[in-house]
């Protein structure tokens, strides 16, 4: 087998993985609120791609940010009405919570558009393989890779190095010393609520050519979102970065040399990788 | 003298009452998965029972038929079997039909044997099933019928050496996998790995199996996986890994090809080589009635596929046992109908085989071409009167 191409398509399923799941990484780790319906957000936007692209013949890119700022201000909506009543219930509450609201979105989704399969069609540009030189790989893997490291960066840039990085920072660590400080903790958690399902959204299009598309969605990946956040660590873009690229290569590998082993091997290795680290590989202590 | 005018009284009686009896209302119990991976597929086989029933209106005579739809929801096979109960005892239905997935078909064969109610299957094409309960009776294939023609027309007709198999991990998917191999190394060909691509319940990234395919540079590719969805992120896999630059060539089932999604693969799909009972470009007169109705019912961006077609031959068979038993359905006689039943269906002449209680029909070897700015299979060879050569062979599960 040629290692090189088994490296770049494990690295586009981590990249995928890793655009869903940074946002949940985000509200859960920054915000301390556990929202299982993180894979909604990231369903939604994909429909709103595929509708868009399909009846107003919008082109990729622009409904890629069309579907940021959609679902990221119906979530604001969604935060102000009822995620804000609950940041101070208990984790149980919050799960029931954001369960119940997948199924909303479940069974909205069914009814308004159907059950089938959406599939969201590509550019030219973005289909068949690119020549690299040394070897010929499929352009839309390529370009998950390449989409994925500048996210990456872009979000370590933000968070780590903005005044606004350090605010949310602040907040979570100590929300009242942050309030007395001056800042408006109910504001920013709706701009970093809206960010997070923002990237979900961009995530669930992007990321339909390989996990598909259809109302069942938020469910099915919902174990693999948490897999890659937990094991990155709460909170860590970086950390789930790296956990999302591990994860993807792990899952590829095994799937070409063990395709009977189904994804055992990823559930047995998120076990042993929490037992031994139950805060995750990259997170710290006392979360 | 009065006693004999008595009996002819008590027999007048009888008859009335037995003409009565006639006049009852024959129940349908439907299970199909209306919800779910599979809804596209209930979708189909309805609109096909619907219809059989607009263009053969009198098919049931004077008889009155109710039909009763339940939920089958995911492929598990638990939520059919649970419907098929509800059916039985609640409903108390006379003839049982539907069953898309095979694991809902083996789930409920049980409970078809132990109530005595017949079962005709509209789609569940593995092999063995109509050997799990002598009140199963087939419409629709085996999966035998598709892949041991394949697994011949690809080393006579497209002379290849090698093959690998993909398949959906569930037990239609085996079956393909077994039958392929058979016929094609019968016919002299070697098939050079196996991968299971997942289980049926939603469509995996196919990648990591395609480029573990590509790798062993087979000739062909033979891939089963349930039709729908799963067909289209096949195709493109296929295309986005350049496994056709690489001089492999896909073949499959027309589960690979299902004519409502035909339209939506593109040019991806041209080339492609599969055999089937029915595609939508069939030119018997049958099937053009059968397609134009279809299409002015339900809009002309809907096709009808193999599921189509098997809804309305499976309303068919049924309004056959109805009109043979009078109304009246006894399970075994019901059976015994459907024993050698002949009928010029739109995919072609069909029978049901008397010993098997499966089906008898032409297998069609098509290859995707582009034609005035659609895709359309264009007829390579039709394989007349093939029987399920699992149960021909005595094979495995088959015996």
């Amino acid at each position: 087998m040629d290692p090189v191409s088994i490296l770049l398509g494990g690295f586009a399923s981590g990249m995928v993985l890793f655009i869903v799941s940074v946002g949940l990484s985000v509200t859960m780790g920054l915000m301390g609120f556990v929202n299982l319906a993180h894979g909604g957000f990231a369903m939604l936007g994909g429909y709103v791609i595929v509708l868009a692209m399909k009846h107003w013949g919008l082109p990729f890119l622009p409904a890629l940010a069309l579907a940021f700022f959609a679902v990221a201000a119906f979530s604001v909506l969604l935060e102000r009405l009822l995620y804000a009543r609950l940041y101070r219930a208990g984790e149980l509450d919050q799960v029931l919570f954001t369960i119940g609201l997948v199924f909303v979105m479940t069974a909205t989704v069914t009814l308004g558009v159907g059950p089938e399969t959406q599939v969201v069609q590509l550019p030219d540009w973005l289909r068949g393989q690119t020549d690299l030189g040394f070897i010929k790989y499929r352009t839309y893997s390529l370009a998950l890779i390449a989409a994925g490291t500048a996210l990456v960066i872009a979000l370590w840039l933000g968070f780590e190095r903005t005044r606004f990085g350090a605010r949310i920072r602040a907040a979570v660590d100590n929300r009242r010393m942050a309030q007395s400080l001056g800042v408006d903790v109910g504001r920013l958690f709706a701009v970093t609520f809206a960010i997070g399902s923002g990237l979900a959204a961009v995530g669930g299009g992007m990321g339909a050519e390989i996990l598909g598309l259809d109302p069942n969605y938020p469910l099915r990946y919902l174990v693999y979102f948490l897999i890659v956040v937990s094991v990155g660590g709460l909170g860590r873009v970086t950390g789930v970065f790296y956990a999302a690229l591990l994860i993807g290569v792990l899952d590829f590998v095994f799937k070409i040399y063990f395709p009977k082993g189904g994804t055992i091997f990823i559930y047995a290795l998120t076990l042993i990788l929490l037992l031994w680290r139950p805060q995750g590989l990259f997170g710290k202590r006392g979360i | 003298m009065i006693t004999k005018r008595k009996l002819t009284l008590a027999l007048a009686a009888t008859c009335f009452a037995a003409a009565s009896a006639s006049a009852q209302t024959v129940k349908i119990g439907v299970v199909l998965p209306y919800s779910g991976v599979g809804a596209e597929f209930a979708q189909q086989i309805d609109r096909g029972m619907q219809t059989f029933m607009k263009l053969n209106p009198n098919a049931f005579g004077t008889y009155k038929i109710e039909i009763v739809k339940r939920d089958s929801k995911n492929p598990s096979g638990a939520e059919a079997k649970t419907a098929v109960q509800e059916l039985i005892v609640q409903e108390k239905v006379d003839i049982l039909t539907g069953f898309i997935y095979s694991p809902d078909a083996i789930a409920s064969a049980p409970l078809a044997t132990e109530a005595k109610k017949p079962m005709v299957i509209m789609n569940a094409g593995t092999a063995w099933i109509t050997n799990l309960s002598p009140m199963i009776s087939r419409v629709s294939f085996s999966m035998w019928h598709s892949g041991f023609a394949m697994g011949e027309a690809a080393a006579k007709n497209l002379k290849a050496k090698t093959a690998v198999v993909g398949y959906t991990d569930y037990p239609p998917g085996k079956d393909s996998l077994d039958a392929f191999k058979r016929g094609f190394e019968s016919a002299g060909g070697k098939t050079i790995d196996e991968i299971p691509l997942g289980g049926p319940g939603q469509v995996p990234d196919f990648t990591p199996f395609f480029q573990r395919a590509k790798d062993r540079k087979p000739d062909v590719f033979y891939v089963f996986v349930p039709s729908g969805d799963h067909a289209v992120a096949v195709m493109k896999t296929y295309n986005a890994l350049g496994m056709r630059q690489a001089g492999i060539k896909l073949v499959g089932p027309g589960d690979l090809t299902p004519d409502h999604k035909l339209q939506a693969m593109g040019d991806d799909a041209v080339g492609l080589i599969t055999i089937h009972h029915y595609n939508a470009d069939l030119g018997n007169p049958q099937n053009k009635r059968f397609v134009e109705s279809w299409k002015k019912d339900f809009g002309a961006a809907s096709t009808p596929d193999f599921m189509g077609v098997q809804g309305y031959d499976g309303m068919a068979a049924i309004a056959h046992v109805v009109t043979t038993l009078k109304g009246k359905i006894d399970p075994d006689a019901a059976i015994n109908a459907l024993r050698g039943w002949k009928y010029d269906s739109p995919r072609g002449p069909i029978s049901i085989d008397p010993r098997t209680r499966d089906i008898v029909m032409n297998e069609y070897l098509s290859e995707l071409v582009k034609s005035g700015g659609r895709l359309v299979q264009k007829n390579l060879g039709t394989i007349n009167a093939v029987k399920d050569m699992c149960k021909e062979l005595q094979e495995g599960r088959c015996k």
